[in-house]
């Protein structure tokens, strides 16, 4: 589904990511794991297609074509979904207003007319229940004064409702009390299929042990220097990053 | 002969018609002789550097328009907030329309400034109050000299006003171009609630030049929300020269939503003469094409223990152009005053203009004021979690100026007036939203 051959980005002048080599088949949940400053997050905003970074080399290809010219709204209608480590907020336009626009701006792209009213109420209250959403909450304006868990579950709550065949989570985990990361997870888990695919980015192999990975990477330095099982993420957990850095010595 | 010389000469005559012992007689000389010294504002003068009147005082409008232009109610009914029930004074080219109007003297009065001026019952508010506010600038005392109709609106203390009062001004193009000079007197007692809605409206494609004063008194703890809707023709033109005097304890907010119009100037000046007053001063303004509008704010903090809230923001499209010139004094008396005063402006194009210009007179020593003005394009963040959704450059940049401008309308008091705003300010901005659910 998507493989990243030798990925170089910077932002401004200074090189963040190194050449990068990921695949990621249908049904795969890999875990991108490493210390802050590795460059996780450019990646995820670099495969989504975030302007801000310059691709120097390499590609991106997802489902057999290059993306990595594309403009992010395009490589959304393709099927990347990106769950923001810190969603915006946009005040005036309330959670509902913002998943009918983007899901209708989607069907758009795809030649489709907008979805009935009803479908779409049906479907909002379906993927709201699964994610334990109260109704009034869809009614807020888009992350205006969320928690930061509620700010979580609705990135999850649009994933939901977009059905992407690539879900990047970038740091999903970080603000989530123990009961809300389960509710995540378990969302995330119904969500899974062996048509889609899911990135986790995460610092800690907690969120592993909720939505288990097939694969686990370790990005350092913008490069992935180690790739391996879950067992992977509780060495990780448990030793650190020095002995891998050790290691590479 | 110019617009200056043509309204000299006419006040000779609308002069003559009045009763001689008309209480605003020495008034009115005195208004005329302001206006003949310093003439219509020129951009030498530092108030309006940055708004020219010049191409508006080419045209040869007509001063006093005779007849009561019929206009059904169905060709206007779109004009009002027809959704729900409200108190209505109507004018048609200058002309009281009874037809359209829906007015009370039961407990308060929603009447006409000509009956409030004639009548001896009203001669003890209009001694207290009329022009008493207002300032004596040249464009105002031209008003004054002139003005004979308009909005008069007392409420009584106490009393809170069971639904809105809409004050609208239509002008029907009969005229090939009309000059139209407005006079409300607006005088609310104390601990009385009102809300007013003030709207210029016309209905072809002639020129309007429109210049009106609104006088607000504000008493003792009274309650006064006062919405301005100004989306005019392209033909139109509005002078809007607004004071309001606040008593102590009083509150009073006034929205201006101007996303019409050709030429606009709003003067809104506040004064703040008792203590722990409260006012808030926002606005929304979205323009295109070579439209112009200019907001020149003045709060003048008199008394200590207020507090004044400003918040204006502006999309400027095409090469249409902005100004917002904000003035806050504080005097030397009004200690423990707080005063808080944002601009924040988004140019979408290359073209489009926009001049702020916060002013801060302090002579008190223990004040908090602030300001800030901002004007830039989008956040790049926002910008890209919304297109990471799907949503395409062009309709995400939409969403977020709707989201911009729709800020300002938390603090509107009818919801109905809100959601026709907030309807309003999706279509001039081109998003389409469901407001259903």
């Amino acid at each position: 589904m998507l493989n990243i051959n030798n990925l170089h980005a910077k932002v401004e002048d200074k090189d963040i990511l190194k050449g990068i080599n990921l695949n990621i088949n249908a049904g795969e949940v890999h875990a991108i794991m490493g210390p802050n400053g590795s460059g996780k997050s450019t990646l995820a905003s670099v495969i989504s297609g975030k302007d801000e970074f310059e691709l120097t080399q390499g590609e991106i290809i997802f489902e057999g074509s290059d993306i990595s010219e594309l403009d992010p709204e395009e490589r959304a209608h393709k099927g990347v979904f990106l769950s923001f480590q810190y969603p915006v907020e946009i005040p005036g336009v309330s959670v509902t207003n913002f998943i009918k626009t983007a899901i209708n701006e989607n069907r758009k792209a795809q030649g489709q007319k907008d979805m009935p009213a009803s479908e779409m109420l049906k479907m909002i209250k379906e993927k709201a229940d699964l994610l334990e959403i109260d109704r009034k909450f869809l009614s807020r304006s888009l992350n205006v004064g969320f928690s930061g868990g509620e700010k979580k579950r609705n990135e999850i709550f649009q994933m939901a409702m977009l059905e992407p065949k690539l879900a990047i989570l970038d740091e999903t985990d970080s603000g989530l009390d123990i009961d809300a990361l389960k509710i995540v997870a378990n969302g995330v888990n119904k969500l899974k299929s062996s048509d889609n695919a899911v990135i986790l980015i995460t610092h800690y192999q907690r969120l592993l042990d909720y939505i288990v990975p097939d694969f686990v990477h370790v990005l350092m330095d913008g490069k992935i220097v180690k790739s391996g099982t879950k067992e992977l993420a509780y060495e990780l957990e448990e030793k650190g990053y020095d002995w891998i850095k050790e290691e590479l010595v | 002969m110019n617009l200056k010389d043509k309204l000299l000469s006419s006040y000779i005559a609308f002069e003559d018609h009045l009763e001689d012992d008309s209480p605003l007689h020495d008034l009115r000389s005195e208004a005329i002789k302001t206006f003949e010294v310093n003439g219509f504002p020129t951009k030498k003068e530092e108030a309006w550097k940055y708004t020219s009147l010049k191409s508006l005082l080419k045209n040869d409008y007509s001063l006093f328009p005779k007849l009561d232009h019929a206009v059904e109610f169905k060709d206007v009914k779109k004009y009002f907030l027809h959704d729900i029930d409200t108190y209505k004074i109507v004018f048609v080219d200058g002309v009281y329309s009874s037809f359209l109007s829906e007015t009370t003297h039961d407990k308060l009065d929603v009447c006409l400034m000509s009956s409030a001026l004639s009548k001896s019952k009203y001669k003890p508010v209009i001694e207290a109050y009329f022009n008493k506010v207002a300032k004596e600038d040249s464009l105002t005392s031209l008003n004054t000299a002139f003005a004979k109709e308009g909005a008069y609106i007392n409420i009584p203390k106490h009393q809170e006003v069971d639904k809105p009062i809409e004050i609208i001004y239509f002008s029907t193009g009969n005229e090939a171009a009309l000059l139209l000079q407005p006079r409300n007197l607006i005088v609310v007692g104390e601990n009385a609630h009102v809300q007013i809605i003030e709207r210029h409206q016309c209905l072809s494609d002639n020129a309007v030049l429109t210049n009106a004063v609104t006088e607000v008194f504000t008493e003792k703890r009274a309650v006064v929300d006062y919405y301005k809707i100004q989306n005019d023709c392209r033909t139109a033109s509005l002078i809007d020269n607004t004071f309001i005097s606040q008593e102590r304890e009083s509150n009073c907010s006034v929205h201006t939503f101007s996303f019409g119009g050709n030429i606009t100037r709003n003067n809104l000046n506040f004064y703040q003469k008792g203590e722990h007053c409260d006012s808030t001063l926002k606005g929304i303004t979205i323009l295109e094409d070579k439209q112009h509008v200019d907001h020149n704010t003045l709060v003048h903090h008199i008394a200590p223990n207020c507090e004044s809230h400003q918040n204006y923001k502006g999309i400027f499209d095409d090469a249409s152009t902005g100004v917002f010139n904000g003035k806050i004094i504080v005097s030397k008396e009004a200690q423990k005053t707080n005063a808080f005063q944002q601009n924040n402006n988004i140019l979408i194009s290359d073209k489009a203009t926009i001049n702020a210009k916060p002013q801060l007179e302090i002579f008190a020593d223990d004040v908090k004021c602030s300001h800030g003005c901002t004007i830039g394009q989008f956040d790049e963040d926002a910008l890209f979690y919304l297109r990471s959704r799907g949503i395409a450059k062009k309709e995400a940049q939409a969403l977020l100026m709707y989201a911009f401008a729709n800020t300002v309308l938390e603090s509107v008091k009818i919801p109905e007036l809100k959601a026709r705003i907030n309807k309003l300010i999706a279509t001039k901005i081109g998003v389409n939203l469901g407001f259903d659910i």
